[in-house]
Order: structure tokens, then sequence, then C-alpha cells
């Protein structure tokens, strides 16, 4: 029982990890933009909703929604002013601009909140519980955590495949330079899917603050788990980034059912194998 | 007749490289308009420059009265010049019918719609939920011809719709431009084979390294000056 519940918890985990991951998968899909600050995003967004929810007494109902809006705001503006211009056939020049955002980032959240690791209470949503059987039950928080990644999984699919916004994204990632030829404009259109981008990552680290511990360097393995998750489901295939995102958080729960330390290992060496069976992932964009 | 389009003097450089010299050419309303010449003679990179797609700031390119030289592409695209570019160019991850709907991201108004370019090309009709890119060479070019229509475009540009197709495919591909003229829209074509820009243009005019060489009604020109406009004056024994 004890590895059927440990499959269960390793599948809800993975909803967060897919969350993790949707967005960095997002951006390289449409622009070939690889984000190293992609988990300091989603921490700034854990505590953003932190300060939001304890520093200004503001109900949590309404900080959410306005930690979603100001990433999206200033996913947007990030693409446009700074990001955009980094941006061309070499893929290093971003990658470059992202790790230094990255360590600055860091940096000025250690400014403001301090080494300490925070976690936000999520009062009833931290202890509820549904009872499967006698000795199993699913936590409201991963189980909504998870049902959240769904619906941000199907909500993308959704915009990309039946609507003219998503017709645009995908043209861009086809051929950018043709696009301005259908009356879109490159610069709007980056900018949107990094905006996009950043709703995912608002709700990654809206659920990461009321999940776990985190710190003003928390970030780079968020990133990492990203990128596994990334490749483990295959470049550009959303549906994949889901099924990676459980492959990994199932990797996580067993591994560290067999020995409490390997949790992280275990996640890394399944990761491994996986790559060296599918280096282009299980559902790779044809 | 009315000028629609009107560049003078237009240059163009890709780095140091210069490609076009000072090109003088008129569209008017209504009008067919056929560029010839021979390989990196410059024309695809006159209609880039029409359409944004190459910087053209500080030059004089009048478009129904206003200078667009410099202009953003998507500005261009939304005040009504379309191009069908060399190579078509379609979306891999897009469905044929995804392909011309993005054609009408500008909005415009007019006479296309997705059953105006499927009544010219029924052709698509069975094909509009296939990968754009799982056609033949006849029907992407189709698309892209449709694609550029459904923006309601008051000109269009089409380099080399006819490459590596066969002959019966750009028969039927040429029919439509009648079609196209018909709902108002001005065209300028590009167009490697010289019988075929004869045959459908109002006026022609020859590009050679750059440079405008001949321009005129195609009765009014000969084999032999066409020759000489095309390959340059010392091969033209060769080519008569
Ligand atoms: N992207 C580019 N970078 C540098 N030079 C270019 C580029 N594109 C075209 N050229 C050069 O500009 C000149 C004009 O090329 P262009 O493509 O406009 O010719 P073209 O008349 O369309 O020829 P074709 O019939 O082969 O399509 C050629 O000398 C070509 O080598
Ligand atoms: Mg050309």
């Amino acid at each position: 029982m004890v590895w059927i519940n440990a499959v269960l918890q390793g599948v809800l985990l993975g909803g967060l990890y897919a969350l993790f991951a949707a967005g960095l998968s997002l951006m390289f899909g449409v622009m070939r933009f690889i984000n190293m600050a992609h988990g300091d995003f989603i921490i700034t967004a854990a505590y953003l909703l932190l300060a939001l929810v304890t520093g200004f007494a503001i109900h949590p109902a309404l900080a959410v929604p306005l930690v979603i809006v100001a990433l999206a705001a200033a996913g947007y503006l990030n693409q446009r002013i700074l990001l955009n211009r980094v941006l061309g056939k070499d893929i290093l020049p971003p990658v470059l601009v992202t790790f230094g955002l990255s360590i600055i980032i860091q940096n000025a959240l250690l400014e403001v909140f301090s080494a300490d690791s925070q976690k936000l209470q999520a009062g009833w949503l931290d202890t509820a519980s549904f009872k499967l059987s006698e000795d199993l039950a699913i936590g409201a928080l991963p189980l909504l955590m998870f049902l959240a990644a769904v619906a941000v999984i199907a909500g993308l699919q959704f915009v990309f495949y039946k609507t003219p916004l998503g017709r645009m994204l995908r043209a861009t990632s086809d051929d950018p330079e043709i696009v301005p030829l259908m009356g879109g404009s490159n610069a709007h259109i980056f900018a949107i899917a990094t905006a996009l981008a950043s709703v995912v990552v608002a709700i990654a680290g809206i659920f990461l603050a009321m999940k776990t511990n985190f710190d003003p360097a928390a970030g780079p393995a968020r990133l990492l788990f990203a990128f596994e998750v990334v490749i483990i489901g295959g470049l550009g295939s959303l549906w994949g980034t889901l099924i990676g995102g459980i492959i990994l958080g199932v990797a996580q729960t067993v591994g560290a059912q067999i020995d409490t330390g390997s949790q992280v290992l275990a996640g890394h060496l399944v990761f491994l194998a996986l790559l060296v069976v599918r280096p282009r992932g299980l559902f790779p964009k044809t | 007749m009315t000028t629609l389009l009107e560049t003078r003097n237009l240059t163009a450089f890709y780095g140091d490289f210069q490609a076009l010299f000072g090109v003088d050419i008129t569209v008017g309303q209504g009008e067919t308009v056929a560029l010839i010449g021979s390989n990196g003679a410059g024309k695809s990179t006159f209609l880039r420059t029409l359409t944004g797609l190459l910087p053209a700031k500080g030059q004089d390119i009048r478009f129904e009265g206003q200078n667009i030289a410099g202009w953003a592409a998507d500005r261009i695209h939304k005040a009504g010049i379309a191009m069908v570019p060399e190579g078509r160019r379609l979306f891999a991850s897009l469905t044929v019918e995804e392909n011309l709907l993005i054609g009408a991201s500008g909005k415009r108004a007019g006479p296309w719609s997705l059953e105006k370019v499927y009544e010219i090309f029924p052709d698509l009709i069975a094909k509009k939920n296939n990968p754009g890119t799982a056609l033949s060479g006849g029907q992407q070019q189709m698309v892209a011809i449709g694609r550029a229509l459904m923006s309601n475009p008051t000109l269009l540009l089409c380099d080399e719709i006819s490459l590596g197709l066969a002959p019966k495919v750009i028969k039927d591909i040429y029919e439509a431009v009648p079609l196209i003229r018909e709902g108002g829209t001005s065209i300028l074509v590009v167009e490697q084979d010289v019988g075929q820009a004869m045959a459908v243009a109002d006026r022609v005019y020859c590009f050679m390294e750059g440079r405008v060489t001949l321009s005129g009604k195609p009765a009014d020109l000969t084999k032999h000056q066409i020759a000489a406009a095309y390959f340059g004056a010392k091969n033209e024994g060769e080519a008569a």
C-alpha cells in the first residue's frame, strides 16, 4: 500500500512540476528562447503572493489574481523592453542575459526578504484530505495543484489550437520572418508568448508558496526540474509536459519511499535513463 | 489611370552589398505589372523592400498617396499590400485553412473570404484540414496566393508563383489572375518565364543587376529589346 501511495502522491506532485515546465516549454516553443531565470520568476511569484497575503493582509482570493496579472504584465514588458533585443538566430545571448537576470533576482529577493526560508500558510487547504481507503488519502492541496495543472495545460492547448492568437503563435514558431507579412508584429507576439508563460509561472509560484518552504536561492532547482520535465515530455508538446511532470514526480516519491534521502536523485536518474532511451522525449513534435 | 504605387530612386542593401540602384516603378490602380529579369537581378529584393521586410527608411515609396518607406511590415500589410513570398513559405504546423485564415489577421474589409478562395481554387476544399506543407507544389502555391488574398489587399505582390511547377499547373494558377483583378486588386508579379509575364501583364519592367533596364507594354517590346535588357548588351547576340 505504501507503494501505491507513493505513486499517487507522485502523480499529484507531477502537476506542480508540469506547471514549472509549461512556461519554459512555451517560450522555447514559440521563439526558441531558453529562460535561465525561469525558476527565479516562479520564486518571485511565490514571494509576491506571500508579501501580499502576510505583509499587506490582502485576502488570498484577491492576491492570487493580482499575482497573475502582475506577472503577466511584467513578462510582457520584460520581453518587449529587454529580451526581444537579444533574440536572434544565436541561442546564446538570451541564455547569458537571463542568467544575469537570475542572479539579479536572487539578490534582490535576498535584500527584500532575507535568506530565511518561508512558506505561506494555506489554512484548511493544508490539512484537508479525501480518504480513498483505510490507509490511502489525497491531500486537498496536492489534488488542487494537479487539477490546476490539467486545467492550465488544457487551456494552453485550447489557446494554441483553437484561437487566432494561437494560430499566430504557432505561425511565429514556424517562420517568424514572414509573420509580419500576415500583419503580425514579432515583437508583440513574442511579448504575448512571454506574458502567457508568465501566467503559468505565477500559478506555479502560487502553489509552490503553499506547498513547500522556499528561499531566494530556490529558483535554479525549479529550473532544473522544469528542464527535466520538458525534455522527458518532448519539446513543444503540451500534454507531453504533463506526462513528463508526472514521471518526474512519481520517480521522486517512489525514490523517497526506497530511501528518504534519494528523492531528488531518483528523479535525475529516471531523467537520465529516459534521455538515453528517448533523446527527443516521449512526445516529440514532428 | 490613378497611380497606386510609385517608387522613386529606390535603393536596397544587404549589409554593405548594394542590391538595388535607384529603381523607379509605378503600378496603376487595377493594373497588372510584371517584373522580369535573371537570377540575382534584384526582383525579390524590390518586393521585400515594398513590404517592409527590408528597411527603406528615408526613401520614397508612395502607396495610395502616403510615403510608406520605413513603416513596419505589419503596418504595410494592414495598409493593403500583401505578398506571396518566394518559395511559398506556408506555415508547416498550420492546416491549409489555418494558413488561409492567418492571412486575414489584419481584418481589412473586402471581397475575399474563405469561400471566395475555395471558389477560385476548388482543389483546396478537400485538403483544408491537411497540414499546408503536405500538398503538391501547385496546391501549396494556391494556398500561398489565397493566404495573401484573405487580407483583401489593394496591391498583391507575387514572387515567382510558377517556379518549379508543371505547365498545366501554372496555367491553372494564372487562370485565377483575372478573378483577382475583378475584385479590384492590382497585381505586381515577379516572373522568370518571360512568355508568361508578357501574357498576363499590362506592363512589364525588366531588371538587371539592381536596375530597371527596360519597361513598357508587352505589345510594344521586341524580342530583341527584351533579350538585351534581360541579359545585358554584350550577350545580346547569343540570347536573341
Ligand atoms: N539575404 C541576403 N543577403 C545578402 N545578399 C542577398 C540576400 N538576398 C539576396 N541577396 C543578393 O541580392 C541580389 C539580388 O537578389 P534577389 O533575390 O533580389 O534576386 P532575384 O532577382 O529575386 O533573383 P531570383 O530570380 O534568383 O529569385 C543578388 O546578388 C543576391 O545574391
Ligand atoms: Mg527572387
